[in-house]
């Protein structure tokens, strides 16, 4: 089996280019590749599309913040595709005064278009949104008299993803509710960087258990220890 | 008569409803109080949006673990026969009608069956996260409310104002006050919680409510 490259954080975001659209996995931080997004947010690109479930947490008292958040404080993204932006208040003032622009879709729906991306389908048919705003602008198809939003397919340029352990050829397995958007992220996007908790050889994960298939996977990088 | 906010009555009436291994979904805050008040001899098997089923409750002070944290962020533990999925399949198990409730906040909700929980355009965006499809998924959708908002007025409506979460998706609201079935336009009126009556609740609720021929008081404490 090939082997994928083994970079670092800092090499690894010099793949993202001002711009791209960028998958970030993880859910309010838990399963975020904490190391890539460090990189990135030295990096100081500012005009990139961040696809993801949340703005992960912001405490404006104390200035903690996890996940994603340290790239919404330095505005790393012009525009954010995400479910919930709720426990991050510097995103909802950035959406207030517009300057980033935020696109909220419903966390089921944002699963399945990035899923559709990656399995090659133009979009999916949901339930989800009908009668509300959701729908503006959407296409609403009939399939044996019951109705649909046609929601389109979601790609990325470059997906982080954080695993518990990949091996060399890529193959990942994930950890508790870290694994959230990670797997199907790691289908949507051309460039798919894994940091990995645990870079193991070919040969020990066990084939039944792996959760990402090695195909989807182009660079490695060792997580933080 | 004075009306007290009392979330716990909430709970305790809405954990009723469930039967000994219903997969449900119980969202954040007043919601997740539900799991609180379940009776003797039914386990619940709840699921987690973020990716998993068989959620226990918080581990002790210590024994947190950063990888295992409910749809909140808060630190979770998982039970025996639980197991982890990525999003897309949660929400399969959501939209797909595999989970039998879910519970869910109120901002407004309305005779028709309208859930508004997710914006107050200008003031408070947070993003719908899973709401929305747990609302078109789940089968029997449980909108759990205070009565009244901190001003005093009814939050059960002719027709929700505020932006909508899904379309005549809900079928139960309780309140502190009562248990409505959303059923043709109206808000059924099925039990009033003492010290309440029926009187009350239809003078100070700002909908139509049928009273059900079998209405009845029943005392939570």
């Amino acid at each position: 089996m090939v082997q994928k490259p083994i970079v670092t954080a800092d090499e690894a975001v010099k793949l993202i280019k001002e711009g791209d659209a960028v998958m970030v996995g993880g859910f309010l931080g838990c399963g975020s590749p904490t190391g890539l997004i460090a990189a990135l947010e030295k990096r100081g690109t500012g005009k990139m599309t961040l696809i993801c479930n949340d703005c992960a947490m912001y405490n404006p008292k104390t200035g903690e913040m996890n996940g994603v958040a340290p790239l919404v404080a330095k505005k790393r993204f012009s525009t954010a595709v995400i479910s919930h932006i709720g426990t991050n208040p510097e995103i909802q003032r950035q959406m207030n005064e517009g300057e980033t622009d935020v696109q909220l879709v419903p966390q089921g729906t944002l699963a399945e278009r990035i899923r559709a991306a990656g399995a090659g389908l133009g979009g999916v048919l949901t339930p989800t949104g009908l009668g509300t705003e959701v729908q503006d602008g959407k296409k609403v198809v009939e399939v044996d008299g019951a109705k649909f939003l046609l929601e389109k397919a979601l790609s990325g340029d470059v997906a982080l993803i954080r695993a518990k352990k990949a091996d060399k050829s890529g193959n990942c397995v994930y950890d508790k509710s870290g694994r959230n958007f990670n797997p199907l992220m790691a289908m949507a996007c051309g460039t798919v960087i894994v940091e990995a908790d645990e870079i193991v050889e070919i040969g020990e994960l066990d084939p039944e258990v792996v959760v990402t298939p090695s195909v989807f996977v182009t660079h490695l990088v060792q997580g933080r220890k | 008569m004075e009306y007290v906010a009392n979330k716990e009555n909430i709970a305790k009436r809405i954990a009723r409803f469930f039967k000994n291994g219903d997969v449900v979904n119980l969202g954040i805050g007043l919601p997740t109080l539900v799991g609180n008040y379940v009776p003797e001899g039914v386990e619940l098997i709840l699921q987690s949006e973020n990716g998993f089923m068989g959620l226990g409750p918080a581990p002790e002070p210590g024994k947190e673990d950063p990888m295992l944290v409910n749809a909140g962020g808060m630190p979770v533990s998982i039970l025996p026969g639980g197991c982890y999925f990525d999003s897309a399949m949660s929400f399969a198990i959501i939209r797909g009608g595999h989970i039998a409730a879910t519970v869910l906040g109120v901002l407004e909700v309305d005779q028709e069956g309208n859930l508004a929980n997710y914006k107050i355009p200008g003031k408070m965006v947070p993003g719908m996260g899973g709401a929305m499809d747990l609302t078109v998924g789940a089968k029997t959708v449980f909108a759990a409310t205070q009565h009244f908002d901190a001003k005093g007025s009814s939050k059960l409506l002719r027709r929700c104002k505020l932006p909508l979460t899904a379309a005549a998706q809900v079928d139960y609201v309780v309140t502190d006050v009562g248990l409505f079935q959303v059923k043709d336009g109206a808000f059924v009126l099925k039990e009033y919680f003492k010290p309440y009556t029926v009187d009350y609740i239809l003078e100070k609720t700002d909908a139509d409510i049928v009273v059900d021929k079998d209405c009845k008081e029943v005392d939570l404490a």
